[in-house]
């Protein structure tokens, strides 16, 4: 993968084969590192194949026996010395707090780091190819106190839980209208982000 | 900046729209997206495929949907076009550029692109 936010992508759609109506993408990014945390309220999975996962040969998918979503994350992370971690929790077991959480660590100094890219572009892709599940996706970009100025940090964020209150059951998610709305309201974010962080 | 109000006059305007929006959409476009048609640059095709069928106002005839791998990743990313009877379209190996031309030639004009089918990769 290019850019991890096609491995983003790849990895929420998991979520919404496990049948989840709710997927929150979080990014903590600061000068040097980058956490990513995708989580779901899909229905888990079971121990037996969460301990699997990482191996290539594990998957949930039927043309064939080979998946390759988690371990090209896991490699993205490891090459710049982070790491990922993964927790589950199954339906049949707890039907109220089931889900899964993937959590990716990485350094973004090191030589190997793949850059997050278009991550408006994944966001917007879900919202197309998925718009009856609802989606927070939170990035905030942290900045350390140096000599020209002082720490401060900026959130750039979508809820669409608020978007369906006011869109109803009229006006699907993937409207284009609505997409086209989406595309401005976080790229008017990451630029007024730019401006403030002064990349 | 963008606020949640201007979701309130997009629903609006659909709210009017929805009567005009009886004919039923009879062309679907499928894009892979499984992992192996997002490596191979899935995004910017359904991306320029949406925008492409929501500028030219084809939304009414034309559902632009994502689906799983099909088992040929080699020849991704691929398009199928799937309209009516008629037998699907595969379009593989596909670019920005061969899906703008896709939503030209064959979405409007009714003209499949040979060349860019599996059938002439195979030939």
């Amino acid at each position: 993968m290019k850019e991890l936010s096609l491995n983003i992508l790849d990895i929420a759609q998991n979520s919404i084969t496990a049948e989840a109506d709710l997927v929150e993408i979080t990014l903590d990014e600061t000068d040097t590192t980058l956490k990513l945390s995708i989580k779901d309220n899909g229905y888990g999975m079971s121990p037996e194949f969460l301990a699997s996962v990482h191996d290539p040969f594990s998957t949930t998918r039927t043309t064939r026996k080979v998946g390759l979503g988690i371990p090209l994350l896991k490699l993205a992370a490891e090459q710049t010395g982070g790491g990922i971690t993964l927790s589950s929790v199954q339906r049949s077991v707890d039907p109220e707090n089931c889900g899964t959480e993937i959590t990716a660590f990485f350094h973004k100094d090191h030589l190997d780091f793949t850059p997050l890219g278009d991550i408006v572009s994944t966001v917007c892709t879900l919202l197309q190819g998925f718009p009856d599940v609802d989606y927070v996706f939170t990035h905030t970009i942290s900045r350390a106190a140096g000599e020209d100025g002082a720490a401060e940090s900026t959130v750039i964020s979508l809820d669409t839980r608020d978007m369906r209150v006011i869109l109803g059951d009229d006006v699907p998610l993937s409207d284009p209208m609505v997409l086209l709305w989406v595309r401005d309201t976080l790229e008017e974010q990451y630029a007024a982000a730019g401006a403030h962080t002064a990349q | 900046m963008k606020s949640l109000e201007e979701l309130a006059k997009i629903r609006e305007r659909m709210q009017n729209k929805v009567v005009l929006r009886e004919g039923q959409a009879n062309i679907r476009v499928a894009v892979g997206m499984a992992t192996c048609g997002i490596a191979a640059g899935a995004r910017p095709v359904l991306n320029t495929l949406v925008e492409e069928v929501a500028k030219r106002n084809l939304n009414d005839k034309v559902t632009v949907t994502q689906t799983g791998c099909i088992g040929m990743c080699r020849f991704e990313p691929i398009v199928e076009v799937f309209e009516g009877d008629k037998e699907r379209v595969t379009y593989i190996k596909v670019t920005p550029e061969k899906a703008k031309e896709i939503v030209e030639k064959h979405l409007v004009g009714g003209n499949p692109i040979a060349e860019y089918t599996i059938g002439a990769a195979e030939n």
